[in-house]
């Protein structure tokens, strides 16, 4: 019973507080550029908005259309029941579910560039193809990242992997961790949430055929995201596993609202990037972490 | 004290990799003043007794490094009116990752080396390595005159982290030597470049290849 409790709990959590995030960064890009800016749960409305909604189904689209984004959306769910919240831990741990996690997160992706390429619209090819180029290069910097995490503390399972802090290499993790953040989540110097100019776009250009409850899917499962890669980043820097539980929820907390308000500072502070800069602020972050491999492996002999 | 010395050195290892993946050159330039003034207080972290000497060529060396070569290397860009290194022999992303590689790999070889036991644990060995690869990677795969100097500053670099295994052994005179030497060299450059800008309309070092009576 009580595991039942736990896990409908942990579900309502992710659920009902991922979408804060956007929120935030709107608030803190308002703040920045001197407007007062939507409200912090904007996203709330707007979801409760496209719930209502009908949905528009283009004659040449599979029933794959509305599947690719309910899969995308099971698999980011399912994704961040195996990340480990402190000292509660995870939902679901087991050895080497450092992996599911990565594939799931690249379950969701192919799902939605499946989702974007059902339309046969020349526009979302084009965005699904920039899209899953980038993917590329942002995993190789993710997995070894995790590679560092886990040659640090010799474990290949989330709970025992993000517990500790990250050692020496903590700064470097953590800044090619955010690289990977934003480029994951598709913010500003990847791409522009903002604009809807089909040139420029990647993420928003894939969705722009969506609507009513599958783009709600979409968007609830983009904020989900970003709150997973928050997650992460604080617990790979922070050591919130040894932490008390109160102070763990503290920390937890308090490093998803810095990330959120960085990346919000980054979004109004920074221009997006031209496409033929992507590739070597990815590899930026790539080198980031392999440094942070670097200092886990040679640092622990010394 | 090793410890300081290993962040400033990861740092300057570091500095190497930005200045690899910068195309702008008032930010190489910039990178490796800093560069530059991390290692002119590497002596007063190095020596137990610091003496007046000892502090005069640290004090030099930042003055040196940190201001008045990136002085002179941007006049020389202002007056060659270019700020921009576009189209390299080894594009930014290759010579990243030949610049990772290399750093990797001579943290790697260090291991191995027969090194005396109080600079085993140090990264002086790898840091030197690794700036030494560094600048040569920068005055191959650069075609702009000022971006070649920047990298044989990256070079020299490398070779004063050599130099400070030795603090002990060579007298401070010759390091004060060595700088006198690097500013007058890249005092000439200064004016080779202008004198190139003038003479070719580009600082692209491709065209020098055919000698003219």
């Amino acid at each position: 019973m009580n595991v039942i409790l736990e896990t409908v709990l942990r579900l309502a959590g992710w659920l009902l507080i991922a979408p804060l995030l956007p929120g935030i960064i709107n608030k803190v890009k308002a703040w920045v550029a001197g407007r007062r800016g939507p409200p912090v749960l904007q996203l709330y409305y707007d979801l409760a908005r496209l719930w209502r909604k009908g949905v528009v189904l283009s004659t040449l689209a599979s029933p794959g259309f509305i599947a690719g984004p309910a899969i995308a959306w099971v698999a980011v769910l399912c994704a961040a029941q195996l990340l480990p919240l402190g000292p509660a831990g995870a939902a679901l741990s087991f050895r080497g579910d450092v992996l599911l996690l990565i594939y799931l997160l690249a379950t969701a992706r192919f799902c939605t560039a499946w989702a974007a390429l059902e339309t046969g619209s020349a526009f979302e090819g084009m965005g699904t193809a920039r899209e899953v180029s980038y993917a590329v290069l942002a995993e190789a910097a993710m997995i070894t990242a995790v590679l560092s995490l886990s040659v640090h503390t010799g474990s290949v399972t989330l709970v025992t992997m993000l517990a500790p802090a990250a050692g020496a290499g903590a700064v470097l993790l953590g800044a090619g961790l955010f690289v990977v953040l934003l480029a994951e989540n598709c913010r500003v110097p990847f791409d522009d949430p903002n604009t809807h100019l089909e040139l420029t776009m990647i993420h928003e250009v894939m969705v722009l055929d969506h609507s009513g409850p599958p783009f709600a899917a979409i968007l609830h499962g983009a904020s989900m995201k970003l709150l997973l890669f928050a997650l992460l980043l604080t617990e790979a820097v922070l050591p919130v596993g040894e932490l008390s539980p109160v102070a763990a929820a503290g920390a937890l907390a308090g490093g998803v609202l810095a990330v959120t308000v960085g990346v919000g500072l980054v979004e109004s502070l920074l221009a997006r990037f031209a496409f033929r800069r992507v590739p070597l602020l990815l590899t930026m972050a790539f080198l980031l972490c392999l440094f942070a491999l670097l200092v886990a492996w040679k640092g622990g002999e010394a | 004290m090793n410890n300081t010395l290993n962040l400033l050195i990861g740092l300057a290892m570091g500095l190497n990799l930005m200045a690899l993946g910068s195309g702008r050159l008032p930010s190489v330039i910039r990178t490796v003043a800093i560069q530059g003034m991390v290692l002119g207080v590497m002596p007063l972290l190095i020596e137990e007794h610091i003496q007046w000497l000892a502090l005069a060529i640290a004090v030099g060396t930042v003055a040196v490094k940190g201001f008045v070569i990136p002085q002179l290397l941007q006049r020389a860009m202002r007056a060659a009116n270019i700020d921009r290194e576009i189209e390299p022999f080894i594009g930014f992303i290759p010579s990243l990752l030949l610049g990772a590689g290399g750093t990797i790999g001579a943290v790697a070889v260090a291991r191995v080396l027969p090194l005396l036991p109080e600079h085993a644990g140090s990264l002086l060995v790898p840091g030197a390595l690794a700036s030494v690869l560094t600048g040569f990677v920068m005055l191959i795969g650069r075609t702009k005159a000022i971006s070649q100097v920047c990298g044989y500053l990256i070079l020299e670099n490398g070779i004063y982290l050599f130099g400070l295994l030795l603090l002990k052994a060579t007298p401070l005179l010759v390091d004060a030597g060595i700088l006198l030497d690097l500013t007058v060299g890249v005092f000439v450059i200064g004016i080779i470049v202008d004198r190139i800008q003038r003479a070719f309309d580009s600082l692209d070092t491709r065209k020098l290849t055919i000698l003219r009576e």
